[in-house]
């Protein structure tokens, strides 16, 4: 009996044994491979992974309106990164936005949108995230001058700009587009740049995805507006765009061009397809383009001379641009969005679009702060923005003024 | 002493357009490729930006996309009983710098070679007799022919996206292009560019003569292109600063807006510049190349150890690094023995200027590689019975650009500076274009390359000697083909013609052409070349030297084409044959 009893104890123990290695499933290849692709698709390097640093181990540092905020350490260090960390605890950080300790997140850390990631697929980018290498790296996150840094504030922060619960499909609609909704509202927090914000940083959510500034940089409009946003986009264009930075019409640049580069050239063809097919479901597919403004006005004459000396050459003298090289103008949604931040920042500052696998020419827009005046680049923009179909307020020398200062510091 | 680096399959010396398409080729194989360029880095976004392209002052008179003089030159003398001295700034001829090489400001014309020129001894002995043959001349085979050459052809002008009207389909001749192309496999990747007004009226003149002109084939391209490796090149838009300047257009083809994009994104290629390679490392038995020895920009020596060594710097730098390293037999134009220099050729020169009084050609406009050509006054396209010579040239108005430094056009006999001077400049600057005809070089025995005896460059090492006199036989083609021109002139009724066929002597100081081939020649016979058919040296079985060092003399075409042509033949025979069966893929 008492052998019996001993070699149940026995088995027990085996068995336990047994049903714990099956249930430890968070560092199988699968789970790990699974987060890592859910890592890219969040494009959780942007943050927290520094020019040139070790990946994940934090240091980029994000201008906010209300001072600096820099991404953590999300290496498994156990002094200076999440390596204490439990899943449940990073689950809370995902959907609630509190910190390990019990201390509330920044919206910078953009949990409004990932509360709506699955729990399965938060365990996955826990499960990747432990099985990094260890990097030894302290960040001081919270950066911002009083009051802000005083993390009690967020309270009635997240009451007024924070709405909790994971992303719930909508039955009317196809797995595609429930797909790509989970990815643009969630995980892949495009609002994050693309929704304007209130006066404390907070989504406008009637105003979802409608353009916003950040950065000195204007992340476009990306609703179905067929004159703002990507309406007149095909689903191909669309998917091109988001794999190869480049399409017929545009090439990414600042912070897209790093997004395409870190993010989404790696996603897979099904959730490029999935995303494309929830934006071009989005709102404002019936606005209508408002007025131009008058062939005739000064400032349209005087942006007419200026373009045929300084930009028709790579952007024709229709406006239609070279596709993968020289962006189209015409009816280009950047270029009819009432926020001109980026097209004053790209001509005075120039830009450079990071190549890619499949597109890698990268090509450059050269500066032209050095050869056009204030005067020069408020009206060459007035007369791109109101010409081959397009329709949009005009730039005043003075937001040229500012952007230039703004470049200088 | 150098420090020893770890072992690569492959080492490039040069990554000029020959360097980037072995290198993309042989990574695509799957092997490990380092490439040493020992000049710097560049690239179209960095370096040729829009706003500061145009500049002819820093690129056209400062030189600034040319090997520096002091880094490295050549000396000069017209024949063997002269003392060289070196060239102290280019004159006759631009050598590239930095990756993209001689190929970012090269014009852009792309011309192949045609097929009789691969057997050109033998073709001109079969038809004229070897009695015709003039005795100065040392013509050779190439050891290959057109149909080993075409799928190369066809494979640059694909990656380069060649623009132009095909004159010879699969053997059928074209309406509107050049009949006396070989044939191609395939039409032009992009459509001819739009012509100026001066090729359009000299097409017209040559025409009303019965002359066949086509537009000449041009690496600059008339619509969107993206080649097989995903590199996007846009339309040029005549800019007018092309040869001698890197395009900021994307729109000249070179390794930096065709190849390199793509190729420095794969994780088998490494890329050193501002590194020069000293010499190949031989081992004991001479017979196999152990890697090379280079300096870094501190002085520093490196020896990098590899199973392969491709040579594809430009043609000097090929033969120097071969007679320093000691591969093959220096050759000796006395005992006519020795490879290693022989067949050096070079281009003919020859124009013919015309003065308007009533056109308007906006000189302004312009390309390196936009015009309008004829070919039956080039090569062996007409008889040469009893003419007393062989070759010819290719016959074209190619309107650069003018820019405002080096673009007086004004009549023999203004006066160099002062009022006259500017009074015939804004007479004749829109009034005046001139055709050109780039005529065939042929070798002799006493053109060859070596090492000088007494100059050095800065590490120490002989500056290469360049022995080369125009032979008889050019100068009189040279006449001959002028005066050709100079009828079709006359048919457009300008006011004043004039000619400027090559004569006399080579002069190193005005610029005649980059085109200088030979010295390391491919062949049948290892008695006369130094390299097979597929660019492998004939002594050293894992060392391939690719460049226009390989050409036995040179027909009147522009070498380019036919330099990617042969560097994707040498990666076909290395990734075809050779990684499976190294050691010689001819035997001698």
């Amino acid at each position: 009996m008492k052998q019996l009893s001993l070699t149940t104890v026995g088995l027990l123990v085996l068995m336990t044994t047994v049903s714990f290695a099956q249930s430890a499933r968070e560092d199988s290849f699968e789970q790990i491979e699974r987060g890592r692709y859910l890592s890219v698709l969040g494009d959780c390097s942007a943050c927290h992974t520094a020019p040139g640093g070790a990946p994940f181990a934090g240091g980029v540092v994000l201008k906010t309106p209300f001072g600096n905020l820099v991404g953590s350490n999300i290496t498994p260090d156990v002094e200076t990164g999440i390596g204490r960390m439990t899943e449940e605890e990073f689950q809370k950080v995902m959907s609630d936005g509190i910190g390990k300790g019990g201390y509330h997140l920044y919206g910078a850390m953009p949990f409004t949108a990932f509360t709506k990631v699955s729990k399965a697929d938060n365990s996955a980018i826990y499960a990747y995230l432990q099985s990094l290498q260890p990097v030894k790296n302290p960040i001081e996150s919270n950066q911002l001058p009083f009051p802000f840094s005083v993390r009690t504030s967020l309270i009635v922060w997240n009451y007024l700009n924070f709405q909790k619960g994971e992303f719930k499909p909508d039955p009317e609609k196809s797995e595609a587009w429930n797909r790509g909704a989970y990815i643009v509202d969630g995980l892949g927090h495009c609002g994050t740049c693309h929704t304007p914000k209130t006066a404390l940083g907070g989504d406008k959510n009637d105003l979802f995805l409608e353009g916003a500034t950040l950065q000195d940089w204007y992340a476009p409009n990306i609703t179905a507006d067929p004159h703002k946003g990507i309406g007149s986009w095909s689903i191909e264009d669309l998917t091109q765009y988001l794999k190869t930075g480049t399409n017929r019409f545009d090439t990414a640049s600042g912070p897209m061009a790093e997004e395409v580069e870190n993010s989404s050239q790696h996603w897979t063809d099904a959730d490029l397809q999935a995303v494309a097919i929830y934006l071009k479901d989005g709102r404002n597919a019936d606005a209508k383009p408002p007025q131009p403004i008058a062939a005739t006005d000064n400032r349209i004459t005087a942006g007419r001379e200026i373009y045929a000396d300084r930009c028709s050459a790579c952007h024709t003298p229709s406006g239609e641009g070279i596709g993968r090289l020289f962006p189209k103008l015409a009816k280009g949604p950047l270029v009819n969005n009432d926020d001109a931040t980026t097209l004053m920042r790209v001509v005075l500052a120039g830009s450079k679009a990071d190549g890619t696998h499949a597109a890698p020419t990268g090509p450059i827009m050269p500066s032209f702060a050095w050869n056009l005046s204030d005067d020069d680049v408020a009206n060459v923009l007035t007369y791109v923005r109101n010409s081959w179909g397009n329709a949009a307020p005009a730039v005043s020398a003075s937001d040229v003024a500012a952007i230039r200062k703004g470049l200088q510091e | 002493m150098a420090t020893k680096l770890p072992k690569t399959d492959v080492v490039i010396i040069g990554l000029g357009w020959a360097g980037s398409i072995i290198a993309n080729e042989l990574t695509d194989e799957g092997l490990d490729v380092v490439a040493l360029e020992r000049g710097p880095w560049r690239d179209t976004a960095t370096d040729f930006n829009i706003a500061s392209a145009a500049d002819e002052l820093r690129y056209s008179q400062r030189q600034d996309l040319m090997l520096r003089t002091v880094q490295n030159t050549i000396t000069m003398r017209n024949n063997p009983s002269q003392t060289a001295l070196p060239m102290r700034n280019w004159g006759s001829f631009h050598p590239g710098n930095g990756t993209g090489g001689a190929g970012n400001h090269w014009a852009g014309i792309t011309f192949r070679f045609q097929p009789e020129e691969f057997r050109l001894k033998s073709y001109l002995t079969e038809k004229y007799g070897s009695a015709a043959m003039p005795k100065e001349l040392t013509l050779q085979d190439w050891g290959t022919d057109w149909s080993e050459m075409e799928p190369f052809y066809d494979a640059f002008d694909k990656v380069a996206g060649t623009s132009g009207k095909a004159g010879n389909l699969k053997g059928e001749i074209q309406e509107g292009g050049n009949p006396f192309e070989g044939a191609r496999s395939s039409e032009y990747p992009t459509r001819p560019l739009k012509q100026p007004y001066g090729p359009t009226l000299f097409a017209e003149a040559a025409r009303n003569l019965g002359y066949k002109a086509f537009p000449v084939p041009s690496a600059l391209i008339s619509e969107p292109y993206t080649n097989s490796l995903g590199v996007t090149m846009g339309p040029c838009t005549f800019c007018g600063f092309c040869t001698n300047y890197g395009c900021a257009n994307y729109s000249k083809a070179s390794a930096i807006t065709t190849i390199l994009p793509a190729l420095v994104r794969k994780s088998n290629f490494t890329a050193r510049t501002n590194s020069e390679v000293l010499r190949i490392v031989m081992d004991s038995t001479g017979k196999k190349a152990t890697g090379v020895v280079f300096v870094d920009t501190s002085g520093n020596e490196w020896e990098l150890p590899a199973d392969l060594v491709v040579v594809t710097a430009f043609t000097f730098e090929n033969v120097r690094l071969m007679l320093i390293s000691g591969v093959g037999t220096p050759y000796d134009p006395i005992s006519n023995t020795g490879t290693t220099g022989r067949n050096y050729a070079y281009q003919t020169a020859n124009g013919v200027q015309l003065f308007f009084d009533d056109k308007n050609f906006n000189p302004f406009i312009g390309a390196g590689a936009v015009g309008m050509g004829i070919d039956e006054l080039n090569n062996d396209n007409f008889d040469h019975s009893g003419l007393g010579f062989f070759g010819g040239g290719s016959t074209r108005v190619t309107p650069i650009g003018a820019a405002p430094i080096g673009n007086r056009p004004t009549p023999p006999g203004t006066p160099r500076w002062g009022s006259e001077w500017k009074k015939e400049t804004v007479k004749n600057y829109l009034s005046t274009m001139s055709i050109g005809c780039e005529a065939s070089s042929y070798a002799t025995r006493n053109n060859y390359l070596s090492l000088d005896p007494t100059y050095k460059d800065r590490l120490g090492r002989p500056l290469l000697r360049v022995t080369f006199d125009f032979p008889q036989n050019d100068l009189k083609m040279a006449q001959y083909v002028t005066d050709k021109v100079e009828e079709i002139a006359k048919a457009m009724s300008p006011r004043q013609i004039v000619k400027n066929p090559a004569k006399g002597s080579w002069n190193g100081g005005p610029y005649q052409s980059s085109h200088i081939v030979g010295g390391f020649v491919m062949g049948a016979d290892p008695k006369t070349s130094s390299i097979n058919k597929y660019l492998q040296s004939w002594d050293v079985s894992n060392l391939f030297v690719v460049g226009a060092s390989a050409f036995p003399q040179n027909p009147g075409y522009n070498p380019t084409a036919t330099v990617g042509a042969l560097a994707f033949k040498a990666a076909d025979a290395i990734r075809s044959l050779y990684v499976k069966n190294p050691g010689p893929l001819v035997q001698a």
